[in-house]
């Protein structure tokens, strides 16, 4: 009985993340055609329901109602595969985000190496589905990203290792407990170089634009899901979308203190603010970030290719090694306040 | 010296910044929109939208049957078939243009003696069925009839440069 009991209570809580992730997904794609229609002096959509709410409901109902055309020449079951995995990745990893104190749905060890993994394993969707297309442009979409994320992922990956020297931990709730003790305990400040570089190749790792060399829309059209519409489609819109969520998620958790209070330590302000709950500050945090997704790919052109190569291979990864032996450094002579 | 400041400049991503800055500025800029239906751009007194046939004050068409129009049209569009009417004036029984074919050139306009034939402001319009592009004399006058008040205004404003 114990058993079902408890089955039941991860299944629910399973349930509210992935609704909340499906609505939250929804409604940025929303938030994204306002905030780039904001910044070009338009207005965005505002017809469907009231200011427009209604739009990513239509949106969905459209692609559900559409056809799922199969090419005749690819790869049946690897062409339906491919956007299952890029979906299934995008919402597994969020099994290990840190919530609040107490609210995660598996508060495992090495939450960081599981966050690192499953993100990467994203790409497999891509790869395959550019693949089984068996069409040029979807072919040269794949390639593209495979490469991309090879690169990318190693200065991520390093990144990461800053962030796991400071804390000395892989657990996420450890880590955000190392954070704490107020804004300048966050790790952004210590690992500014760090927290850049995971931003960067975080959008790199997402195919977000100025990095959208997979997509490409000028370039290759739509790049690895070109044969793809109706749901299938779908599925791979979602998935890239939950991904940005979950990028934005883990950079809050890992450099911006996940959801601790930005007033903690300050007199006054703290205990202005102790009633609101941890989540509200990690959602906010999530929220800026993914404004910030937003707000460059309103602003940057998309990047040459062997441009992305340059920056991931030649920039990117030196800086990450570099900073890593300053933290080791650091953390030596215990320079305060974040190694004391 | 300068390719220090131009490393530090690369590091600190200074020029991404003045990008975003400018970009951030625009978002809250005044929105340029139009919302369509409900607010139209201003157009000009010679805009050159549906066709419309005039009427006299007195309710008589003005159409005198001459064809000008149907000569000058460079696409064809216009047909007309006349016969003396039971007055004894000249009168067109058949008067049709296809919206298809008509480019909007406004030279039946400038052909018309007798200011009959018009290219009207009103340009939001369309079709849902077959043949409903061919715009016959009865449909041609009831558009007149609806702008008549816009017509004459924007032939008022526009006198002096015909």
């Amino acid at each position: 009985m114990d058993q079902i009991f408890l089955v039941g209570v991860i299944v629910a809580k399973i349930l509210v993340i992935v609704v909340g992730l499906l609505l939250s997904v929804a409604y940025l794609t929303f938030l994204e055609r306002k905030v780039i229609g904001y910044i070009q002096c338009r207005i965005g959509p505002n017809r469907v329901g009231p200011m427009g709410l209604a739009q990513p409901f239509a949106d969905v109902i459209k692609l559900i109602l559409k056809e799922i055309i199969v090419p005749t020449k690819s790869n049946k079951f690897l062409f339906i595969v491919a956007p299952i995995i890029s979906l299934a990745t995008a919402l597994a990893g969020w099994a290990v985000i840190p919530f609040g104190k107490a609210a995660v749905l598996a508060n495992i060890n090495a939450g960081v190496l599981y966050a690192l993994s499953i993100s990467s394993l994203g790409v497999y969707g891509v790869l395959i589905a550019g693949w089984a297309s068996n069409s040029k442009y979807a072919m040269f979409g794949a390639l593209r990203a495979a490469a991309q994320s090879i690169s990318y992922e190693i200065a991520m990956g390093f990144a990461l290792v800053g962030v796991m020297m400071a804390a000395g931990s892989l657990n996420f709730q450890t880590i955000i407990h190392a954070q704490s003790g107020g804004i300048w305990h966050w790790y952004f400040l210590p690992l500014f170089p760090l927290f850049m570089v995971y931003w960067i190749s975080g959008i790199a790792e997402t195919n977000r634009a100025p990095f959208d060399v997979a997509e490409g829309e000028t370039e290759i059209v739509a790049g690895f899901h070109v044969e793809y519409s109706g749901t299938t489609f779908a599925l791979f819109f979602l998935a890239e979308y939950a991904n940005m969520i979950l990028i934005s998620a883990l950079i809050s958790i890992l450099f911006m203190g996940g959801w601790l209070s930005p007033f903690e330590g300050i007199p006054g302000l703290e205990s202005l603010f102790a009633w609101v709950p941890g989540v509200v500050w990690l959602l906010l945090k999530i929220a800026f970030f993914i404004f910030c997704y937003l707000w460059v790919r309103a602003t940057f052109p998309r990047y040459r290719y062997d441009q992305i190569m340059r920056l991931g291979w030649k920039i990117l990864i030196p800086v990450t090694l570099v900073w890593i032996v300053v933290i080791a450094l650091a953390i030596h002579c215990n320079i305060g306040p974040w190694f004391a | 010296m300068q390719r220090l400041i131009q490393y530090i400049k690369t590091f600190s991503l200074w020029e991404l910044l003045v990008g975003l800055k400018l970009t951030g500025r625009f978002l809250f800029a005044k929105k340029i929109t139009v919302q369509f239906p409900e607010e139209k751009t201003p157009t000009s007194v010679r805009f050159r939208g549906i066709h419309a046939q005039r009427r006299y004050p007195n309710g008589e068409e003005r159409c005198i049957a001459c064809k000008l129009c149907e000569a000058v049209c460079p696409a064809l569009a216009i047909t007309i078939e006349a016969e003396p009417r039971m007055d004894g004036s000249r009168r067109t029984t058949l008067y049709e243009i296809d919206l298809f074919k008509c480019v909007y050139c406004g030279f039946c306009e400038e052909a018309c003696p007798v200011d009959a034939i018009v290219l009207t402001g009103f340009h939001d319009y369309h079709f849902e069925n077959r043949g409903e592009n061919i715009l016959t004399k009865e449909k041609l006058l009831a558009i007149g009839d609806k702008f008549e008040p816009q017509i004459a205004a924007d032939r008022a404003v526009d006198a002096a440069y015909r």
